[in-house]
């Protein structure tokens, strides 16, 4: 095997695989605020027992996030050193902005999260949590603009030097807000608290299956549901929007997505096959007038073959991936709105049918995440940066095919055995459930977070 | 933002970056060396103790060199590509090493079995001894130099890296950390395993200074343009001083019974060190030996000026905010250990 062959597949195993991850702490960081919330504002105990657990979860998903997330920074300089000598003075910068701004807040306010609960009073952990899950948001921020940069690149010239030609910034914030960030990142971070929202979802359909911890469940199950509407609905904006972006900047990508190979109306299909040596696809596509409004007007769109064949990413490839994001994402949206629907009429807890296809929905936002991400990098092939560098000149000059092979073997034993703990881990969480010691906050949790109201008035000098 | 024209944006890059590795030093510094001694004690409530002394701040500790290596990305790219695709199979295995720490303590106490926790153990005490190591031996060949061609790339073997004086600075690295790591374990301890690790600081410092003062003969033999900077500019040398009072002022706070002052000694004594290393590379970042003309400095290897000062701008944001919630951080977790239901 050849070693850009090599370093693609080390590259999307190790972020695929540390994708697992950050969406589900983003998204349950999401849920640790409004829990957390609900119980400085309620005093319900109940709410400080979800806080206690969901905090438990979190920081599984959250060591592992860690652990494999310092691999990709490392992989810009050892896999791909041309592509980093030639982008360093605009991703770089991104990269140290997420260090400064999202990493340490991070990773410093979870100390108090974790450790701190009998340490520091309410108000404090509060913040500490709201902290944890900003900067959690913010390093989502920074790495989705140095993406979307790649993507759709901005505020910068080329210019030669010695070591080859490079970026280099002219305008900082053109770069930070090039055409597709808003967009990405919006589509992104809903993906992300979908996935974090249903993992709720999942765990108390579980508990309300086998008929325990039934009050636990029941109030996780509404802070899940909430989240997950919202995040499901918005999905339809951001995604709208996003594929718009797509026609108009990258219409290659665009093109492949639907198998679109004709400049002309583009057909948006519902599902299909791309015969990719006779340049058609089979399949069924929405009727055209319906395309039409939904792509508000933008027509003629760019067909492959206005591309040459090395300019043109795997057609069939991107169009399944594609399609099963799309997919995924309307299920999402009708399942979570019904079972959203019955708990406001009171009968979603006695459906066991929906129950389970709810344990299941958490498979759904990861796969979609998953699947998002591929077409969204496969889309942009054969470029690294797109229409300026391309991913096979990006590579290391240095590295050869057996050292690739060595680390994406060991990568893989590694990450094998971790995702086996991961699971052992978080069912052996769920199997133990919530502590029922953790009804009673204790230390200076305990201490009420402002007077009771019959609590003596101070008494007044005479 | 724009800056003076006196200001020497790529030399003010150099001390930053230097700045975040030297504070990732400090810190993990420390966490590492716990994890080198992990293995020493046989008691799982010690074991579990000296974890959780590290516990609520490794992780932020360990943003030091994710920042770093950002830092040095986007101020220094050309160093950042040739260094991390030359040392290919040694920094993939620092990842692993980093890898297997960082879950180990995660995952070490989330059961009770005994193979359980002894696989852990390993997992944690070998990814902190093999990360100090290959911290160390990156250093070295920093140091030495490394066989750079006319396209700033690496020149080299994997093998050829591992050479005696690289290696030497590996095992230094490590001697370092674990005396770092004993002080700040008695620190943070009571009772028993404070006593205990207590005896082994000596022991500790005995380690480090053998290997220091090899290094440093080694240093004066061999690298002689390591001792430059302080040989052309004899005041210098109090640097290099400060660091050999810093060393010998621990024994003898420890003995006091100051054991964060003893920390505080060894921290300046790691500090003392950094600059020296800083002060010789200057203006080198990467050495090309045996072509120096090839050697990758602060202004061949730089970002545009324009990305300097932006990033200044950033991190003169950035890093006043990151210091005083570190400091909190440090201060709500001030004290000695003690293990509740929250502990790892």
């Amino acid at each position: 095997m050849d070693v850009l062959l090599l370093s693609r597949i080390q590259f999307a195993f190790t972020v695929a695989f540390h994708y697992l991850y950050p969406p589900l702490s983003i998204g349950l960081g999401v849920c640790l605020v409004i829990m957390e919330g609900l119980w400085l504002k309620t005093g319900n105990p109940l709410y400080h027992q979800m806080a206690r657990f969901w905090t438990k979860v979190f920081a599984l998903t959250f060591a592992i996030g860690v652990a494999t997330g310092i691999v990709m920074e490392f992989e810009f300089g050892t896999n791909w050193a041309t592509y980093s000598r030639y982008v360093g003075d605009v991703f770089g910068s991104a990269l140290a902005a997420e260090g400064i701004f999202a990493f340490f807040l991070e990773s410093g306010f979870l100390a108090v999260l974790l450790f701190g609960w009998d340490k520091v009073s309410r108000k404090v952990h509060y913040f500490a949590t709201w902290m944890v899950c900003l900067g959690a948001h913010f390093s989502a921020v920074w790495i989705v603009v140095a993406n979307s940069w790649q993507q759709t690149p901005a505020g910068f010239r080329i210019e030669e030097t010695p070591f080859g030609p490079r970026a280099v910034i002219t305008d900082f914030w053109a770069m930070v807000f090039n055409p597709s960030s808003v967009d990405r990142l919006s589509h992104t971070l809903m993906g992300c608290w979908q996935a974090g929202a249903f993992l709720v979802i999942s765990v108390s359909a579980f508990y309300l299956l086998r008929r325990r911890h039934e009050a636990f469940a029941k109030a996780s199950m509404k802070v899940g549901l909430a989240v997950a509407v919202v995040a499901s609905l918005m999905q339809l904006v951001t995604g709208h929007s996003n594929a718009l972006g797509v026609i108009k900047n990258q219409p290659a990508k665009m093109a492949a997505f639907e198998g679109h190979y004709e400049t002309g109306e583009l057909p948006i299909y519902l599902f299909g096959w791309v015969d990719e040596k006779n340049e058609r696809v089979r399949g069924v596509a929405l009727p055209l007038p319906l395309s039409r409004l939904m792509l508000g007007g933008m027509t003629p769109v760019k067909g492959l073959r206005e591309f040459p064949p090395e300019d043109r990413p795997r057609v069939n490839t991107n169009f399944q991936l594609y399609h099963l994001m799309v997919g995924i994402g309307f299920g999402l949206i009708a399942l979570s709105l019904a079972a959203a629907f019955l708990c406001w009429r009171g009968r979603l807890f006695n459906q066991r049918w929906l129950l389970w296809v709810l344990v299941f929905s958490v498979l759904g936002p990861q796969i979609a995440n998953q699947a998002g991400w591929f077409a969204a990098e496969m889309g942009r092939q054969p470029w690294i940066v797109y229409g300026l560098l391309r991913t096979s000149e990006g590579l290391s000059a240095v590295v050869k095919a057996e050292a690739v092979l060595t680390s994406l073997i060991l990568f893989a034993l590694i990450y094998v055995l971790l995702f086996a703990v991961f699971v052992y881990l978080l069912n052996d969480k769920i199997k133990h459930g919530p502590d029922d010691a953790d009804l009673v906050p204790t230390g200076k949790l305990a201490l009420p977070s402002r007077p009771k109201p019959d609590a003596a008035p101070p008494a007044q000098p005479v | 933002m724009s800056y003076p024209d006196w200001l020497d944006l790529n030399a003010t890059w150099f001390v930053l970056v230097g700045v975040l590795f030297t504070g990732y030093a400090l810190l993990d510094g420390f966490d590492l060396g716990v994890g080198a001694l992990h293995l020493f004690t046989k008691k799982d409530e010690h074991r579990r103790i000296m974890l959780n002394a590290i516990g609520p701040v490794w992780d932020g500790n360990e943003v030091w060199l994710v920042t770093g290596g950002g830092a040095l990305f986007a101020a220094f790219p050309v160093v950042y590509a040739t260094v991390f695709s030359g040392f290919y199979l040694a920094f993939m295995l620092l990842l692993v090493a980093l890898i297997f720490r960082a879950v180990a303590i995660e995952f070490r106490s989330k059961q009770p079995m005994r193979w359980w926790r002894q696989m852990w153990d390993v997992g944690f005490a070998g990814g902190s001894l093999l990360s100090s190591f290959l911290i160390g031996v990156a250093m070295g060949n920093i140091a030495w130099g490394v066989p750079i061609d006319e396209r700033g790339d690496f020149a080299g073997t994997f093998v050829g890296l591992l050479h005696p004086y690289a290696l030497l600075l590996g095992v230094t690295t490590v001697a370092l950390f674990m005396m770092h790591g004993a002080i700040y374990v008695v620190m943070k301890t009571e009772g028993e395993l404070h006593d205990m690790v207590r005896g082994w600081i000596n022991h500790t410092i005995i380690f480090f200074i053998i290997c220091y003062a090899t290094t440093t003969m080694a240093t004066l033999i061999y690298v002689p343009h390591m001792a430059e900077a302080v040989r052309n500019t004899p005041w210098l040398f109090a640097v290099a001083v400060a660091n050999m009072l810093a060393i010998a002022n621990i024994p003898r706070e420890i003995h006091h019974g100051r054991d964060f002052r003893a920390f505080l000694s060894s921290c300046a004594a790691m500090v003392a060190l950094m600059t020296l290393f800083g002060l010789e590379m200057f203006p080198n970042l990467v050495l090309s030996n045996p072509n120096p003309a090839h050697s990758l400095t602060i202004y061949n290897a730089a970002s545009s000026p324009k990305t300097l000062s932006i990033m200044l701008t950033i991190a003169l944001i950035g890093v006043p905010v990151v210091l005083a919630y570190t400091v909190s951080i440090y201060w709500i977790f001030r004290g000695k250990v003690k293990l509740d239901r929250m502990s790892y």
